[in-house]
């Protein structure tokens, strides 16, 4: 992918940064001009995905969360977040709908959520030294007004 | 903060508003659970019109006020659900659980 422009973030596992993560990525997203419904699903997946960061990968400690978009000229984007937690021991398993291997009320649809709402999911991991989850929307372009 | 709860005829009303992510719900189930254990209503009824986010953190939260609500033999109302919230709802599969209404809102003089 050939980046028309890019931007990186990192903060810490805090869940009060949940809210920060999707603003921002969906504050670069909207130079794009998506429409509110694209808008609101980049959103819920990067929700879901900082979630399993703060939830999953630094379960009982705070580690740092690196999200990184760039979009191209045919207004695809694409979102990575990585962290540096616990990985993943079975990728398939764990993108199954409702399986959950967090106790506290988690609805086991993280994933699920991030393929349906997103064009493209791509989830890599390595126990011991974090998972990484690439997403990418297609935002259909839609006709200008007046330039 | 993120709800206003009314007891009113044996129906608890969750009016939430705001962002429902993982950080938030945490809270909701708190004051929702404390005060539902309390008076143990036949129905709880969470009103979803002023949401304007919610990731499956949400889908968690109304999932476990469902198997709560069970516990004592009452149901779960999902109600003014705003199209935006939809897609995740029908993606849980929620539907099968609770019912789902839209109301319209009573004027109740508030000026």
């Amino acid at each position: 992918m050939k980046a028309k422009n890019e931007m990186r973030i990192s903060f810490p596992s805090n869940s009060n940064n949940e809210a920060f993560g999707r603003a921002v990525v969906a504050a670069f997203a909207a130079q794009l001009d998506p429409t509110i419904d694209e808008l609101s699903d980049i959103k819920t997946a990067v929700s879901e995905a900082v979630t399993n960061c703060i939830v999953h990968a630094y379960r009982d400690t705070i580690g740092m969360i690196y999200i990184t978009a760039k979009y191209d000229d045919h207004g695809t984007l694409q979102i990575k977040i990585r962290d540096k937690g616990c990985g993943i021991a079975d990728v398939e398993q764990a993108m199954q709908p409702l399986f959950t291997t967090a106790g506290e009320e988690r609805a086991g649809l993280g994933f699920a959520v991030m393929e349906s709402f997103m064009d493209k999911l791509r989830v890599t991991s390595k126990l011991g030294s974090g998972t990484t989850v690439t997403m990418q929307k297609n935002l259909a372009r839609r006709v200008m007004k007046n330039g | 903060m993120g709800v206003r709860l009314i007891l009113k005829d044996g129906c608890l009303t969750a009016l939430l508003s705001g962002e429902i992510d993982h950080h938030v719900a945490r809270e909701l189930r708190e004051e929702i659970d404390g005060t539902a254990m309390r008076t143990r209503p036949s129905v709880l009824k969470l009103d979803f019109s002023g949401v304007q986010f919610m990731d499956s953190s949400g889908i968690g939260l109304i999932m476990g006020r469902y198997k709560l609500m069970q516990t004592w033999g009452g149901s779960v109302t999902i109600a003014n659900l705003p199209p935006k919230l939809e897609k995740i709802v029908s993606l849980s599969g929620l539907r099968d659980l609770c019912s789902v209404v839209k109301e319209v809102k009573e004027v109740e003089g508030e000026e």
